[in-house]
């Protein structure tokens, strides 16, 4: 907040977003419960013997429609999502707030809400309250969708708990629904075979948690900030090093091509179908098999180990050598724009 | 960084294991030589995007550093050659330029800043954009070109195309060659071999340097761009000052000859002339500064407009500014890390200096891939 006014790098889900919470809410809003103050994927709150985990989140995306979902998908994929990364995975209800501006076409309104009850239907969770308003046009751009959820969890997966040895497992291919999005907002013309990969992950992530139990030490999703973002928030709150294996890391090729052309690394970019599984070594390879007999982690693989050295720092290992990954700042924004 | 998508072409050019073969030859001819540091210079941003993304000096020996010179033509564009883009546009002019060109600050403003008060600069992506421009409007447009000579050809194919009579360059190109001059009398560099750009060499030929290697004795290495050609290069080099050779060698033969491309040398030298001229950071390298010979003045912004700098230059340093170190990151005197303003003050949102501002600068790359190279205990 170098000027004092909120900057687009605020809301990119990197350093500055970090901070930015930090300073205004969490040490502005006093006590609060477990959640906010580990600036986890969603809250859980202690209820008998189990976790009443509740998460909530706001879905702004420029174009509304893209190849592989739409902001109605997202909005429910994404609260999913967060709730199934703190380990609960049975939705119990979703909330869906709409904010909508005047001259919204109601067709593509009903293409959205087609499109929810879908993504509803795929990770067997219901819409059981909602709100709508309507601002004037101009006052916001085009729809803004707001869902919560909440779920129950027997164990709560922290995004904290990597220790040193731990294997991390990506669930799939990285950078796909950055660069779909990227392509259409920026008339690339390179669409071709990129799509979005949002999907629910409940269901993959009951697999994961049944064939590795309380031997999976962190779970997070890959979204804003790609997954450079995702490994250095879980290396610091481990206080690991995490060593990623450039070889082995599932990338498309058309993503590969897109990202060799824009300038733009897929590990920077947003994921809204994929977890980062970290997994004491010894149930990784376990945990990887029941992953791969999933529709939705055929592509899984393990791609890095956490180490001592270098707490908070993702290593890369290109094959070639070793350097550093970046984290990223600000608007990813393609070198040709 | 190579460009386009990766085919099996390329992919022949990134086997981890011939790259292993690679830096043992390294390692042992580094030990050979007995001394430390052993210093080699490659002059190309390319080469440096390589060697950063690859994570390549992670592998290398301790004892051998390889440096960046003066191989990102936006960062060694002088503040006077700013001042003039600036001016121009604040007059009124339509600028065309490359995307680096717009954050490279000037004496007291930079192109986006002139952008911001509401003078027209566009981005374009080549030197044919810029004449596209020119061709659609009925104004001036001035194409601000920059670049080393693989670039300037491309803008002396522009002006021999017979462009429109609203178009005209202003030219920040250089020419690398004597930059190579420069570094090499610097006593405190120490470089004991060079790596040369392979882009540069298709046109110019390897031949260009043997004059060069001779007169300084020192091994001149032409290199290509993949993780293996860098590698296989600093081998050769290694090599040749190993047994006290000082020619040149050619480790891109795929692209590179003797000779080079005849045409594109006939067309650069027709359009421009090598002059002597400040190169940012560095001082006045003598035939360092491509400008547009006399014949083709009516297509030379310098001579077409009266291009009025004085109310730029009046502003005073600021105290950052002094801190920076781009002058001596850019001859290899210092690196990156070195600079107390690197990844704190100094980022790519907020450039101090210009190796922080264009995609070839060494700042830029270094911060890009994770800000140190040298990774040292972690095995």
């Amino acid at each position: 907040m170098s000027d004092g006014r909120i900057a687009q790098k605020h809301g990119a889900g990197g350093p500055a977003m970090r901070a930015l919470i930090e300073s205004v809410f969490v040490t502005g809003l006093g006590p609060v419960g477990a959640g906010l103050s580990a600036m986890d994927d969603g809250a859980a709150i202690p209820v008998g013997d189990r976790f009443l985990v509740l998460t909530t989140d706001s879905y702004v995306i420029k174009p509304l429609f893209f190849p592989g979902g739409d902001i109605g998908r997202l909005a429910i994929c994404g609260t999913i999502n967060d709730l199934s990364m703190m380990g609960a995975t049975e939705p119990l209800g979703l909330t869906c707030a709409v904010i909508i501006e005047a001259g919204f076409a109601i067709a593509d309104l009903e293409r959205i809400r087609d499109s929810m009850r879908v993504a509803c239907a795929e990770a067997g969770a219901t819409i059981v309250t909602g709100d709508t308003k309507v601002m004037g046009r101009g006052e916001l751009d085009g729809m803004v969708i707001n869902t919560a959820g909440v779920a129950f969890a027997s164990t709560v997966v922290p995004d904290s708990g990597l220790r040193v040895g731990d294997r991390i497992i990506v669930t799939g291919s990285v950078g796909d629904h950055g660069f779909a999005v990227m392509a259409v907002r920026h008339k690339l013309q390179l669409e071709g075979a990129l799509a979005s990969d949002v999907a629910p992950l409940n269901g993959l992530v009951r697999t994961a948690l049944a064939a590795g139990g309380d031997r999976i030490s962190a779970m997070k999703d890959p979204t804003r900030g790609g997954l450079s973002s995702t490994l250095h928030e879980m290396a610091a709150k481990g206080h690991v090093g995490i060593v990623l294996d450039e070889a082995s890391l599932p990338v498309r090729p058309e993503v590969r091509a897109a990202s060799e052309l824009l300038g733009i690394d897929p590990l920077h970019v947003a994921n809204e179908g994929k977890a980062v599984i970290g997994v004491r070594a010894d149930a990784a390879d376990g945990v990887l098999q029941a992953l791969q007999a999933h529709a939705l982690g055929r592509d899984a693989a393990i791609v890095g180990t956490c180490v001592a050295e270098r707490p908070g720092s993702v290593i890369l290992d290109t094959g070639f050598g070793r350097r550093l990954l970046a984290e990223p700042e600000g608007e990813l924004l393609p070198r040709i724009c | 960084m190579s460009t386009g998508p990766s085919g099996a072409g390329e992919l022949k050019f990134r086997d981890p294991a011939r790259a292993r073969e690679l830096t043992t030859a390294i390692a042992r001819l580094v030990e050979e030589l007995g001394r430390a540091p052993v210093t080699l210079m490659h002059v190309c941003g390319t080469h440096e995007q390589a060697i950063a993304r690859f994570g390549l000096r992670a592998s290398l020996p301790a004892a051998l550093r390889v440096i960046m010179g003066p191989g990102c033509p936006v960062c060694v564009t002088d503040l006077g050659e700013v001042d003039e883009g600036v001016a121009l546009a604040l007059q009124g002019v339509r600028i065309a330029t490359y995307g680096d060109m717009l954050k490279l600050p000037g004496s007291s403003k930079s192109l986006a800043d002139a952008q911001a008060e509401g003078a027209r600069v566009e981005v374009v992506y080549s030197a044919t954009q810029a004449v596209e421009l020119a061709r659609t409007s009925d104004e001036p447009v001035v194409f601000f070109a920059s670049g080393f000579e693989t670039t300037a050809v491309t803008t002396a194919a522009i002006v021999l195309s017979g462009p429109p009579a609203n178009f005209s360059v202003l030219s920040a190109h250089k020419y690398v060659p004597p930059a190579m001059e420069a570094v090499a009398r610097l006593p405190e560099a120490r470089v004991e071999g060079f790596l040369a750009a392979g882009h540069a060499a298709v046109i110019t030929g390897y031949g260009l340097f043997e004059d060069f290697a001779r007169r300084h004795r020192t091994p001149v290495v032409v290199a290509g761009f993949e993780p293996l050609d860098i590698l296989a290069a600093l081998v050769k080099l290694l090599e040749m000052i190993r047994h006290g050779e000082h020619g040149v060698a050619n480790a891109y033969p795929r692209c590179v000859t003797r000779e080079g491309n005849r045409r594109a040398q006939e067309s650069l030298w027709r359009v421009f002339e090598a002059v002597d001229g400040p190169w940012r950071g560095i001082g006045v390298i003598p035939d360092g500064n491509l400008q547009l010979r006399k014949e083709w003045a009516a297509l030379d912004a310098r001579h077409r407009f009266r291009i009025d700098v004085s109310g730029l230059q009046q502003a005073a340093q600021s105290e950052l500014s002094r801190r920076c170190l781009c002058g001596k990151i850019m001859v290899g005197l210092v690196e990156p890390t070195d600079c107390p303003l690197f990844g704190r003050e100094c980022l790519p949102d907020s450039p101090v200096g210009a190796c922080m501002v264009s995609s070839e600068g060494t700042c830029k790359i270094w911060h890009q891939y994770g800000g140190r190279p040298d990774l040292g205990g972690t095995a």
